[in-house]
């Protein structure tokens, strides 16, 4: 088998892989409905995943022993932090972020 | 976040998706250049895998000659988290038909699922394909075109990091969590921040044992029975 040939199989394997996960559930649910114990849990889910995403990135990972800081973003945290406080707005958030970030790198 | 669900309002309520999808993906496709996948390869990449976790597997996987199970078995893994959102999200949809189901799990990703759950708590809890589709498909374009720019432009630009610009999924976590925190009102807005605070505590330390990307999940896993209990025993 080619490199190539080797590249493209895990493209498309993964690519099966990560499809089926998003759209199975979908399928699926219009078929049946989740008890109310399941549903409690996934109402869980979001806070939980969002926080777990944003909480992962300020950490940089060692493995074996504690995480260290990842202090540029935890800087750039704060401002964005206060900028969703104060605006609500997600686009406003991003850019904060953005250029907090650039800054910090920039001194 | 607006109340409406008509697609006008979809496009507009995803400009932050793909105005932050741009730095993530043109840095994908800047790596997957350096670590010599051709322009082709890095458009089958993204028109295939739309989930930029398992696009850095694939790329990192290859460079270090993993046998390809292995590497079936780590997107599955990354991508069982995206099992319990879509699972989380689908309910929301009472969409009759099947291929309209199919095309809106197809282009689940983190962000439009959190997006989805934002405005859940503004409609009522009832999403409609009408506004969700319309707010999935510019990030879907954005990313195979800022990694196709990425994997093509990437040699000429000697520090694409001083940008900032992969902070700006971060940032918008960051947002959302804010928003969820703020705008649902079926959890306890105190047993919300105290899940917050346990899950940073979880990830410092499940860093010592766990890879990154599985963790997410494992947290995951052991927070939203926690917060199951937490809401029995004391809200």
């Amino acid at each position: 088998m080619s490199s190539f040939e080797y590249t493209l199989i895990t493209i498309i394997g993964c690519g099966l892989i990560t499809w089926l996960s998003r759209v199975l559930p979908f399928i699926l649910l219009k078929k049946m409905t989740l008890s109310p114990a399941v549903r409690e849990f996934l109402s869980f889910v979001p806070i939980v995943i969002m926080s777990a995403l944003w909480f992962s990135n300020l950490f940089t990972q060692d493995l074996g022993h504690l995480p260290q800081l990842n202090l540029e973003n935890c800087l750039a945290s704060v401002p964005t932090l206060i900028s969703a406080i104060i605006s609500k707005n997600l686009l406003v958030i991003v850019t904060v972020g953005i250029v907090s970030l650039a800054l910090i790198r920039l001194i | 976040m607006s109340h409406d669900l008509d697609p006008r309002t979809g496009l507009r309520e995803t400009l932050p998706i793909v105005f932050s999808y741009f730095g993530i993906c043109f840095a994908i496709g800047v790596i997957a250049q350096t670590n010599g996948f051709s322009l082709w390869l890095v458009l089958l990449l993204s028109l295939f895998v739309y989930a930029g976790s398992v696009q850095f597997i694939i790329i990192g996987m290859l460079a270090s000659h993993t046998p390809i199970l292995a590497i079936f078995g780590a997107a599955f893994l990354v991508n069982a988290r995206i099992i319990l959102m879509s699972l989380t999200v689908a309910p929301h949809f009472e969409e009759p038909k099947l291929w309209k189901n199919i095309l809106m799990g197809s282009l689940l990703t983190d962000e439009t699922f959190a997006l989805a759950m934002n405005k859940a708590n503004y409609t009522g809890s009832k999403l409609t394909f009408r506004w969700f589709y319309p707010a999935e498909v510019p990030p879907y374009l954005m990313m195979i075109c800022a990694s196709f720019a990425g994997a093509w432009l990437g040699r000429y630009i000697p520090n694409p990091e001083s940008l900032g610009l992969d902070f700006a999924i971060i940032a918008m976590f960051i947002g959302l969590v804010y928003l969820q925190i703020n705008a649902d009102r079926t959890i306890d807005r105190r047993l919300q921040l105290l899940l917050v605070g346990l899950v940073l505590l979880f990830i410092y330390f499940g860093m010592i044992f766990i890879p990154a990307n599985l963790l997410i999940l494992v947290v995951t896993l052991v927070g939203c029975p926690l917060g199951v209990v937490l809401k029995h025993v004391f809200f």
